[in-house]
């Protein structure tokens, strides 16, 4: 069926651009002008509203006990336990700072700036073990998600978070340590192949000194600065950080492998270079505005073209968010949320390493695909896919024997969630039949074999658990 | 689905076909079970065995080189005394909590590689396992594992899906190559029964025309290898009972799933598995003792097992682990994160036995660590080279010259 109206851009661009859309919401934008619809997408997510999971006052303190701790040359018994205390403490955190993003990304109206969060999270990715430092640069990456790349990108860099995990703080004249200027070029701004060693050696000096206090509050520490002349690309002088990180977004090599990174996340794994260089051209003339970028991207012809549409594996977070936006789903051991993102390999706040998540095909082996199958009818249907199929007798007999011999009555599924099935349902248009359901949930058009499974199906909620157990539904 | 391979290597064929051609003359209706019998019997199914020690073994309270005075000095609270030591040489010997492996060790199938490292090492336990899964240099970010690029190689040996196993309920990047993966599995019934659930089985019954390259077709292609090789594993391996017993820990038991895996004749190549907590800042001794028992004991039922199935010959063991640790213990009775490491081998048919290098140098040390003396990666080019037959440079990041284990 051809639709006049914008019903498939806008679904399109909420799978992308957010996680996701609700029928009502879809059936309204679908009216508008999609100029519209992307200033509107933009508009929601005008307001950064901070994420406050962790208390800084607590995480201080603990700090402050820690360095105490730290500086003795003995321990007592109930010192060590206290030590020990703390880093429970702090893990606890982290898991709470993990899950309260998560519930933030599956209720908030403002869903680009978090999808956008998420894409920063993975660009400049990292790890810390101190909870109050993850969230600051979790709380920076939202905050100027959509806003000046050079802002993020100075901001970022002098965090304390970024500045632990990459060695900065053993950043210092006379013996520098080059592990934060080789990825802030490698990684976050140029790509391989568009610096030398030498630019390396020599940008590491420009960043010596930059060190964070025992509060965790950034900190120049003259002392520790090389004041010396420096020759980076080309150019003589006595650089300091900020001026290496503006020759570096002089640079035009610097918008297209940012273009190209936000290509690849919001459009195809396979990068069209054409595409991309339009995007770093423009990136590049607004001074690295990231909404212009976007906007732009968003309003390209060729984000809505078949090859876009459907074809990108979701990342498990996406996938999470996604089937959690959609049935307003409840987790009565949010705790469950851990373990799933760990088991399908995207523990948000935990990197595999400073590349970040490979995404695309690597999200897929066989024990996460069957994972990710399984848990729609998990979280929606204490995991049962109701199916009376055509399975045949001889694999029911298979399957028969298989089973335990004292299997006990199926006990609760251990995600333990509830999905709100009367709003889900009575968000629906009266008369939705179990092929137009399918079309809303899947983004890849439908085709004759899951036409031929679900057009005779009777249930709307038996439909919908289906539909999410298909490898299409992997797809945005 | 069918697994058989559809062209029978040239190498076997010649084999069996100068077989048959003896037999064939009078019992042509044997044909089919002498062929099995003749592969068997004459091209030995190959196996590697990855054992992984995730958090960082302390290797010098592991081997310890109790003839060095050093190690004494270092270690004022938690050195293990000479004679507790279970020694092996003048210089080396086990920890006690290994004693399990004496016997193993005096049968001639262990060897012991002291000071496996790599260049510029990194103490990160995240970061190191990634480079010790990927096979990367240390500056160098690799997404895919040196037994998933094995894989990727499309060698003779490595065709089924089945063809690298983890024994856990996730992969390890070791084993995701880029367009061939590992499975993972805990237990052969989960898998299958999760895959054989009616509405996935309708699903696969349909999806035979959806192998297209693109990322759709590649979800497809997962799930029908998957199911496929989750009823080769259940359907081999169901008929096999171990008769051994494994002590009663979870690392034994995945052990007993390989040796079940491997005595029942799976036709798997590469089996990964991990014992974890050996990150040992405090209380060192307590911990990796606890660790060590299990370790042991797991590996000593899982190799008479595979010895008693006459598989011993067939399996190459290596035990790693993503860093050694420092050499000088900390103020909690433990120690912090390190570099080069002891590496274990095991099986029947090692060229080297017991110990293959020089002990550790205590008085070189870069900081307070250990040199590397062996970069890991000519291990896993050995390995390549001569037990899986395929060559290392090709799935290295580069050519690295190979050691003489086996």
């Amino acid at each position: 069926m051809e639709r006049k109206d914008n019903f498939n851009s806008v679904k399109h661009l909420y799978s992308r651009a957010s996680f996701g859309i609700s029928y009502p919401k879809l059936q309204d934008l679908s009216r508008k002008n999609l100029n519209k619809v992307v200033e509107q997408l933009f508009k929601d997510s005008a307001v950064f509203e901070e994420l406050k999971s962790v208390d800084p006052a607590e995480v201080r303190q603990q700090m402050e006990l820690q360095a105490t701790l730290g500086a003795k040359k003995e321990l007592t018994q109930e010192e060590k336990d206290q030590r020990q205390e703390i880093t429970k403490i702090q893990n606890e955190r982290s898991r709470s700072l993990n899950i309260d993003w998560l519930m933030r990304m599956i209720s908030t109206n403002a869903s680009l700036r978090e999808k956008m969060t998420l894409f920063w999270h993975g660009h400049f990715a990292c790890r810390s073990n101190n909870p109050m430092f993850a969230q600051q640069l979790n709380n920076i990456q939202r905050q100027y998600a959509l806003g000046s790349f050079r802002t993020l990108l100075v901001e970022v860099s002098k965090s304390p978070a970024m500045l632990q995990y990459l060695n900065n703080q053993q950043n210092r004249k006379g013996r520098p340590n080059e592990n934060f200027a080789r990825e802030l070029m490698e990684l976050f701004t140029l790509g391989i192949g568009n610096y030398t060693e030498q630019d390396i050696k020599e940008s590491a000096r420009s960043f010596t000194g930059w060190t964070y206090d025992k509060n965790g509050d950034f900190q120049l520490r003259p002392a520790f600065h090389d004041e010396g002349n420096k020759t980076f690309f080309g150019k003589t002088g006595n650089f300091d950080g900020e001026s290496i990180i503006d020759m570096i977004l002089e640079n035009p090599k610097t918008a297209v492998f940012i273009s190209r990174k936000l290509y690849v996340f919001f459009v195809n794994e396979t990068p069209n270079e054409a595409h991309v260089k339009e995007l770093a051209d423009y990136f590049h003339a607004s001074q690295y505005d990231i909404s212009a970028v976007l906007k732009k991207m968003f309003m390209a012809d060729w984000f809505y073209s078949a090859p876009n549409v459907g074809t990108k594996i979701k990342s498990p977070a996406e996938f999470l968010v996604g089937l959690s936006r959609e049935f307003y789903v409840t987790y009565n051991k949010p705790q469950v949320l851990i373990q799933l993102q760990s088991s399908l390999g995207q523990y948000l706040f935990n990197p595999p390493n400073v590349a970040g998540w490979p995404g695309g095909k690597n999200w897929i082996d066989s024990s996460s695909l069957m994972l990710r199958m399984k848990i729609p009818s998990l979280v929606l249907n204490d995991g049962q896919i109701d199916f009376s199929g055509k399975a045949d007798p001889e694999d029911e007999a298979v399957i028969a024997l298989n089973k335990p011999a004292n299997a006990k009555p199926k006990p609760k599924s251990y995600v333990d969630a509830q999905s709100d099935w009367p709003k889900f349902l009575a968000s629906l248009p009266k008369g939705t039949k179990p092929l137009d359901l399918a079309r809303f949930l899947l983004q890849p058009a439908l085709n004759q074999r899951i036409t031929d499974m679900i057009v005779n199906n009777q249930g709307l909620k038996s439909t919908a658990i289906e539909v999410t157990s298909l490898p299409e539904y992997q797809l945005c | 689905m069918d697994h058989k391979p559809k062209k029978m290597k040239r190498r076997d064929f010649l084999k069996n076909s100068a077989l048959a051609a003896a037999g064939s003359l009078f019992v042509p209706v044997f044909m089919k079970p002498f062929e099995a019998l003749a592969l068997d019997e004459l091209s030995p199914y190959k196996n590697l065995v990855v054992v992984q020690l995730s958090g960082g073994n302390d290797g010098l309270n592991t081997v310890i080189p109790f003839g060095n005075d050093i190690y004494y000095q270092k270690r004022k609270s938690i050195a293990i005394k000479p004679e507790d030591v279970i020694k092996l040489n003048d210089m080396q010997g086990l920890n006690p909590n290994l004693g399990a492996l004496r016997e193993i060790y005096d049968q001639g199938w262990m060897t012991i590689i002291n000071d496996v490292g790599y260049p510029n090492p990194d103490r990160s336990h995240f970061r190191s396992m990634d480079i010790w899964q990927t096979g990367s240099d240390s500056n160098q970010f690799l997404s895919t594992g040196w037994i998933g690029r094995y894989l990727d190689s499309n060698c003779e040996t490595c065709k089924f899906p089945y063809t690298a196993i983890e024994v856990d309920d996730s992969l390890s990047l070791a084993l995701k190559g880029n367009s061939k993966k590992g499975i993972a599995l805990k237990d052969p019934n989960t898998l299958f029964r999760n895959t054989n659930e009616a509405f996935f089985k309708q699903v696969l019954n349909s999806s035979k025309d959806h192998l297209d390259e693109d990322n759709l077709g590649y979800l497809y292609k997962t799930m029908v290898e998957t199911s496929s090789s989750a009823n080769y594993i259940q359907q081999t391996s169901k008929i096999y009972e171990s008769k051994a017993t494994y002590p009663n820990s979870g690392f034994a038991n995945q052990l007993k799933t390989v040796s079940r895996f491997i005595s029942s004749g799976l036709k798997t190549k590469v089996y990964y598995v991990s014992l974890s907590g050996f990150d040992t800042h405090v209380n060192q001794l307590q911990q990796q003792g606890n660790l060590f028992k299990q370790y042991s004991e797991g590996m000593a039922a899982f190799l008479n097992d595979l010895k008693q199935h006459d598989k011993l010959n067939d399996t190459l063991v290596i035990t790693f682990s993503e860093f050694g640790r420092r050499v000088e213990q900390n103020a909690s009775n433990g120690t912090d994160h390190g570099t080069a490491n002891n590496l274990f081998l095991f099986g029947g048919r090692l060229k080297k036995q017991g110990i293959y290098n020089n002990a550790p140098n205590l008085s070189d040390l870069d900081n307070g660590d250990l040199k590397y003396q062996v970069d890991f990666r000519e291990v896993y080019g050995t390995i390549l080279d001569n037990w899986l037959d395929v060559s290392n440079q090709q799935i290295l990041t580069k050519k690295f010259q190979t050691l003489d284990f086996i």
